[in-house]
């Protein structure tokens, strides 16, 4: 019988951990923002006029910032929502997290530094650096 | 014969829900503004449940199927919908990789060095997709899905690869000991070519980043039949290599304005419940019926892709 390694299982919890708590604020937040239970930021009404410009021109419409703008509005449902897909893409960088000090434990370091720059890459890419020079 | 009504249920399901879901969308002659607001959302999320519902027993993320068909049929601009498919493929792995990495089916050692370098590489797809104008990304879409159907169709599978020694890194100690529930065994494996597999990974990561479509239907032929990584283990560990690359460059996404929840959260919801019927419908019906299904679908979606690029049928 093959036996699953400490590190795996220790990723595969945190990945549950993320995964539930992500869709679970994606799904209530959407919920408020479409059933009204929250302000929206832009009502959904308006909507259909909006999603089929492109990005860079609905931001202009809208008066929405780049980057961690939204983070300031997150009383309003959209942006609550947004939450949740933020905390599935920063899963990753928790389950990553997990790993470095139990490969540093084991000295294991190729690893431990295949996590640590896997973890600045996210980072780099959730920073908004990227996008800004773009 | 409970095979039999169980079969025919779920295909009753799945052509209902495909009927109620593409409705406004085949209505093309009704102008978009005219539609209540929430008739898409609402749509989205039964066209989401029917391609979780295929994409499961298909072998195919969920985005790869996604991006043609919600961009070649519903209102979104592209930008949002590479969002959203980036998401969906990030979501769909994301509910796999626990039970895959519990069951051995993935491995995280050989994934993470893999998830490295299409990380990179998804961050500057994501990065090449949001500056090109749309109707470049959407003929670049049409050429990708018809690149991907021509993979589907012509690239083999090998259960077992017997991996010869050249590049295995042996410092990084990839490869171990699989449990394979099908034949109750326990299989031995390794892999090789690690430089080729960095550079393709690092590829797959750039077109998944740009197209917004996941990367996990070049990821497991480059697994299986470039590594030499058995066919379960690659199917299970691109799972994983996708729910770090997608996260780098949804981040991009989200950063440059392009997920919108109303668009984003029902897809993820419809694709992750149609996921678990299809999980169901896997053993009931035959792979192949869905496969070719879903190539038939990424031929006419990829069809509707290019002619849309080229002003040809808007």
């Amino acid at each position: 019988m093959s036996r699953i390694p400490v590190d795996q299982l220790r990723y595969a919890t945190m990945l549950g951990w993320g995964t539930g708590l992500g869709v679970g604020i994606m799904a209530g937040g959407f919920a408020a923002y479409v059933f009204g239970l929250l302000p929206a930021f832009i009502p959904v009404e308006k909507m259909p006029s909006l999603w089929t410009l492109p990005a860079r021109e609905y931001l202009d419409r809208t008066g929405t910032g780049t980057g961690w703008y939204w983070i300031r509005h997150l009383a309003n449902g959209e942006f609550a929502s947004l939450l949740g897909i933020a905390v599935l893409a920063a899963s990753s960088i928790a389950c990553l997290g997990a790993l470095v000090p139990e490969y540093v434990r084991r000295r294991d370091f190729a690893y431990a530094v295949i996590c640590l720059i896997s973890i600045a890459v996210v980072l780099l890419a959730a920073s908004g650096a990227l996008t800004s020079l773009h | 014969m409970i095979a039999r009504s169980s079969r025919r249920r779920l295909l009753a399901i799945l052509l209902i829900t495909v009927a109620i879901g593409a409705g406004p969308a085949f209505a093309t002659d009704v102008p978009v503004n005219a539609t209540a607001w929430w008739v898409w959302p609402v749509a989205l999320f039964f066209v989401c449940f029917a391609l979780g519902i295929v994409a499961v027993p298909a072998g195919v993320g969920g985005g790869v199927l996604f991006v043609p068909i919600v961009s070649g049929f519903f209102p979104f601009h592209l930008d949002f919908v590479r969002g959203a498919g980036l998401l969906v493929a990030l979501a769909s792995s994301l509910a796999a990789g626990p039970s895959l990495l519990r069951s051995g089916l993935a491995d995280l050692r050989l994934a993470l060095p893999l998830a490295l370098a299409a990380s990179i590489g998804s961050v500057a797809g994501a990065l090449i997709g949001l500056a090109l104008p749309a109707q470049i990304m959407q003929v670049a879409l049409g050429v990708a899905i018809m690149g991907i159907v021509a993979l589907m169709l012509f690239s083999g599978r090998s259960e077992f690869p017997t991996p010869t020694g050249s590049g295995r890194w042996p410092s990084l100690r990839v490869g171990g000991v699989f449990h394979d529930p099908a034949r109750g065994v326990d299989v031995t494996w390794g892999v090789h070519r690690f430089p080729a597999g960095i550079v393709a990974f690092a590829i797959n990561g750039l077109l998944g980043g740009m197209f917004g479509v996941g990367a996990g239907w070049a990821n497991v032929p480059a697994l299986n039949l470039l590594m030499g990584a058995p066919l379960k283990v690659a199917v299970g560990t691109s799972s994983i290599v996708l729910s770090v690359a997608s996260s780098s460059a949804i981040w991009t996404y989200v950063n440059a304005g392009a997920v919108l929840p109303i668009i984003a959260a029902p897809a993820v919801m419809g694709m992750m419940l149609g996921a678990k019927i299809g999980a169901r419908l896997l053993a009931v019906i035959k792979g192949s019926i869905i496969r070719r299904l879903v190539i038939t679908l990424l031929l006419f979606a990829g069809l509707r892709s290019l002619l849309k690029g080229f002003g040809i049928w808007n």
